[in-house]
């Protein structure tokens, strides 16, 4: 019954849907990408380096020749996965440090100081700081992007998890003598999914840019994957020479974290208890 | 009809919130008891303490001071996983019954859950679910419903079986009828009337209607600010309220009957702050027949007539017929 | 007998939804007279409280509302006119002037970040002119009639700092500031304590007294009833189903939905000395959802003594006696002479 209603309701937003429409052909080029790619994206061809956008090189070729197009679209596959893993690991994370914090009191403090502490430094340096100590890889990427990430989701289901708590019906099963392993499972968290669907969309836009950015200082993923950060990072010394280098990868972060965002917006608007009244 | 030890037994119970300066004192030193088989009514208007003492009785916030017994047993010294089993004797029915269901659990779903929580029914979840739903005036098919397709009147009901569904012994009723239409407090009454007999429960009947307290209850508690006030039999206390207040909440309490002319006057001054209660008799700053003395010493429940408690110092008011 | 303050003639307010049409009102007429007290009972979806909003024109403009029918009010000056046709200028000098208000919940109805001084003399200034000190002076006059004990030191305070009963009083403060006609009192003490209640239903029959204001209370409490109306008009599920002053209604109820309300209530279980009975009456099922209302009677699913034609047809509101009415068709009307 209220699955239809939101995606009914999404629909009325124009820009919303269009977000989401740009979401599903960015997901869908990067799972097809061996069948989209039109060439194989690690194929060097020294002599066609630094082309321009053409026919058969639709977004150009970068300084070894191999074809944008492609590198992006492959790249695709590599962003969308770290970010998606970072999604989930940082909301599973969270939630549980965040419901467990919020429904028991004792826990609560102590928790929520180590979560204040990590929050106290800034995403980016916070992210670099963990990729050195862990070594450049995709995985430690992911692992520090998760760790940057988690105490973000953790307050907020914190703060939905104490206003839940003191439900009636909540108050009503305690009193049934039901277990609170139950309690959190059935009652506490269906009633967090929308804070946490909200968070799910903005740390996957964060997680690209913070890829992107940690890639193009250089100390995020290794230069021979091509995440799109690496793209931008390895070719940007050709920058004033051929722009579609740099332009394009960076078009693709632009609008993934920006339809993310948007969609992210959208629903949240949506869930918002005090608007759903005038719906 | 009832054994010799009661079942419930509160003594002296103290629930304060706050810091310990200038605490709350919501529930501050209240003792009743409550016999097998009984419906006690806790009358008392705001900050009285009432809804507090209800939840305090059940473990559902634990005391300041103080003992629950249930019986014989104190409650306070159980450890958790005796206390959550024992919970399937000690039910509670709510006051709203918008809130006290989870919205997006279906009806079948929320019994189911009573049920498997203290292992009942195994193997006949969906019939002993049919039985309950029937034994509280709804059919078998409403099961598969949500809450929100029914009504305030059937939300309650709902609450009651699932309260029922765990095989109470003891019910605390926490002003079940306030949030109902008049015409659909007529039948959560007879259903509650009905259900205590053929189950033979007992009940704590918390709320603020006399009319509703003096039909259902057995024996009646006022309480005002945190304290006891009167105790007394339901006749007796409506017939012949012995302590200020009470005579004073039952002239307050308009009948629906034109003809029957209230000669009395309202109280004055509004219900102090549970914060900073009066010193001595909490209720001395709008007794009409206070004097000096009531704000020295905090007057004890003293036993009247048999069965007949009352707190006030003024025992030369009560010879006066 | 001087003309009725307020007279309500065939009022009815729809509200389209995503569901279809809901009738919250339909062909509700009654009138007050001067001086005097007339209720509204009823219980959820019978409308009541939509009707005084309609009344008072303070209908959300989102909720679209069609109004019909009229609304007479005699002015202080003697004037008639029309609430509902009024032009809205006109209507905003109405209210919070002559025509007052009181609601439910005075926490959400005042202010909370003037304070109590503040909101009355606001009042005072708009509809009266006066300047701020003489505006102040007259909110404290206010604070005095309706007995808020040290009125001075009141007049700054906000509203959370004052109990449930004072913020009560204050809004009748408001209320009373401007001298009104006629005061609407929406569920004024359901959400008060039964001795701060009386309290405050006790003090609006003394401002009635020495004022000589109408009031249209609206409640579901038949004990308020009783005690503080003079005439009493019983809707369900938006109609009038009967109409009548106060001691009639009690003593003979004619509509089954009455005779039903008074019968199931706790407190006329029994006379005194009597056991109580073991069952209450209770009147079966609920009401019907306003967006499938029953064809014939509203009441008719669940009424002990209807019969066929009940189910057939909306029954009209008959006169049943001198000055009562009843919208049944098994009550017999003035023409014909009971059986």
């Amino acid at each position: 019954m209220r699955l239809p209603r939101l995606l009914r309701q999404l629909m009325h937003r124009r820009i919303v849907m269009l977000s989401a429409l740009v979401l599903i052909v960015i997901a869908v080029l990067a799972l097809g990408a061996p069948w989209f790619a039109s060439a194989d994206p690690n194929d060097t061809a020294v002599l066609d380096r630094l082309k321009g956008p053409s026919a058969e090189h639709l977004l150009g070729t970068d300084e070894l020749g191999r074809d944008m197009y492609s590198r992006i679209v492959h790249g695709a596959r590599y962003s969308l996965t770290i970010a998606a893993l970072t999604a989930l690991g940082s909301v599973i994370a969270g939630t549980v440090l965040g419901l467990v914090a919020g429904f028991f009191r004792r826990l609560d403090a102590p928790l929520m100081r180590v979560v204040d502490a990590m929050m106290s430094f800034p995403d980016i340096l916070l992210a670099i700081a963990l990729v050195a100590i862990l070594g450049p890889s995709l995985l430690n990427v992911v692992l520090a992007l998760v760790l940057v990430y988690t105490p973000r989701v953790a307050r907020v289901v914190r703060a939905s998890t104490l206003v839940v708590r003191e439900l009636l019906f909540v108050e009503a099963v305690r009193a049934l003598g039901v277990r609170t392993s139950r309690i959190l499972w059935r009652h506490i968290l269906p009633n967090l999914l929308s804070p946490i669907l909200v968070q799910v969309s903005f740390i996957f836009a964060y997680a690209i840019l913070a890829e992107a950015g940690l890639s193009f200082l250089g100390v995020g993923v290794p230069p021979e994957i091509p995440t799109w950060g690496t793209m931008v990072a390895g070719s940007q010394q050709y920058a004033d020479k051929a722009f579609w280098v740099v332009l394009f990868p960076g078009l693709a972060i632009i609008f993934t974290a920006l339809s993310l965002q948007i969609l992210g917006d959208g629903v949240r608007d949506l869930l918002d208890p005090k608007l759903k009244k005038t719906l | 009809m009832s054994t010799d030890a009661p079942l419930i037994e509160v003594r002296n119970l103290k629930r304060y919130f706050g810091n310990t300066d200038k605490p709350v004192r919501a529930v501050d030193d209240v003792s009743f008891a409550i016999r097998t088989g009984e419906t006690l009514g806790l009358v008392g208007e705001s900050g009285s303490g009432k809804t507090t003492i209800g939840r305090t009785v059940l473990r559902l916030i634990e005391r300041t001071d103080g003992q629950v017994l249930y019986r014989g047993d104190d409650l306070g010294a159980l450890s958790a996983e005796r206390m959550r089993r024992l919970r399937s004797k000690l039910q509670i029915i709510f006051q709203d019954p918008y809130a006290s269901l989870n919205p997006k659990m279906r009806i079948s779903a929320i019994l189911d859950e009573a049920l498997s929580t203290h292992g009942l029914a195994k193997g006949r979840r969906k019939e002993r679910i049919a039985e309950l739903l029937d034994l509280v005036g709804l059919r078998a098919e409403h099961a598969s419903r949500f809450p929100h397709e029914f009504s305030g009147g059937q939300r309650q009901r709902i609450g009651i079986a699932r309260a029922l569904a765990v095989e109470p012994e003891f019910i605390v009723a926490d002003e079940p009828l306030s949030a109902l239409d008049v015409s659909i407090q007529a039948q959560v009454i007879n259903l509650l009337a009905e259900l205590r007999e053929r189950l033979s429960l007992t009940m704590l009947f918390i709320s603020h209607d006399l009319d509703v307290v003096e039909y259902l209850c057995d024996r009646v508690v006022v309480l005002y600010l945190g304290r006891v006030m009167e105790v007394a039999p339901t006749a007796e206390l409506f017939e012949r309220p012995l302590h200020p207040y009470t005579q004073a909440l039952l002239a307050a309490s308009p009948k629906p009957d034109p003809l029957i002319v209230s000669t009395a006057v309202p109280l004055k001054g509004d219900i102090p702050s549970p914060m900073s209660p009066p010193s001595g008799c909490v209720f001395r700053t709008r007794c009409p027949h206070a004097i000096e003395a009531c704000a020295q010493t905090v007057p004890t429940l003293d036993e009247y007539s048999p069965g007949r408690f009352t707190a006030c110092i003024r025992k030369d008011l009560l010879d006066t017929p | 007998m001087s003309a009725p303050r307020l007279t309500v003639t065939s009022l009815s307010t729809c509200f389209p939804t995503e569901d279809g049409l809901v009738r919250s009102v339909a062909d509700v007429s009654f009138s007050i007279a001067p001086g005097k007290t007339t209720a509204l009972v009823g219980e959820s979806g019978s409308g009541k409280s939509v009707t005084s909003l309609t009344l008072m024109r303070l209908l959300p403009k989102t909720a679209r509302a069609q109004v019909e029918g009229q609304a007479r009010f005699v002015t202080r000056a003697g004037r008639e006119v029309d609430l509902l046709t009024l032009p809205d200028a006109q209507m905003r000098r109405l209210r919070g002037n002559e025509l007052a208000m009181i609601f439910q919940e005075p926490m959400t109805s005042l202010n909370p970040v003037f304070t109590v001084g503040e909101q009355i003399a606001e009042s005072v200034r708009l509809h009266k002119g006066l300047g701020r000190a003489a505006a102040l002076a007259h909110a404290k006059r206010m604070l005095d009639l309706v007995e808020i004990p040290a009125a001075a030191q009141r007049l700054h305070e906000y509203p959370h700092q004052l109990s449930g009963g004072m913020r009560q009083r204050v809004m009748i403060a408001l209320a009373m500031a401007c001298d009104p006609t006629l005061l609407i009192a929406d569920e004024p003490t359901t959400a008060l304590d039964v001795t701060i209640q009386a309290q405050i239903l006790v003090l609006m029959r003394r401002l009635q007294a020495e004022t000589g204001m109408s009031i249209l209370f609206i409640t579901h409490n038949l004990g308020v009833v009783a005690h503080h109306a003079d005439d009493v008009v019983v809707l369900y599920a938006g109609r009038v189903v009967e109409a009548a002053p106060v001691r009639p209604l009690f003593a003979t109820p004619a509509h089954p939905y009455t005779q039903g309300l008074l019968a199931c209530l706790p407190g006329k279980a029994h006379a005194a000395g009597q056991p109580r009975p073991k069952r209450l009456f209770a009147i079966r099922g609920q009401v019907s959802s306003p967006l499938s209302p029953p064809p014939g009677c509203a009441f008719e699913p669940r009424c002990d003594q209807a019969i066929p034609a009940c189910s057939q047809a909306v029954p009209p509101l008959v006169v049943t006696d001198d000055l009562r009415q009843a919208r049944c068709i098994r009550v017999p009307s003035v023409e014909r002479t009971a059986a």
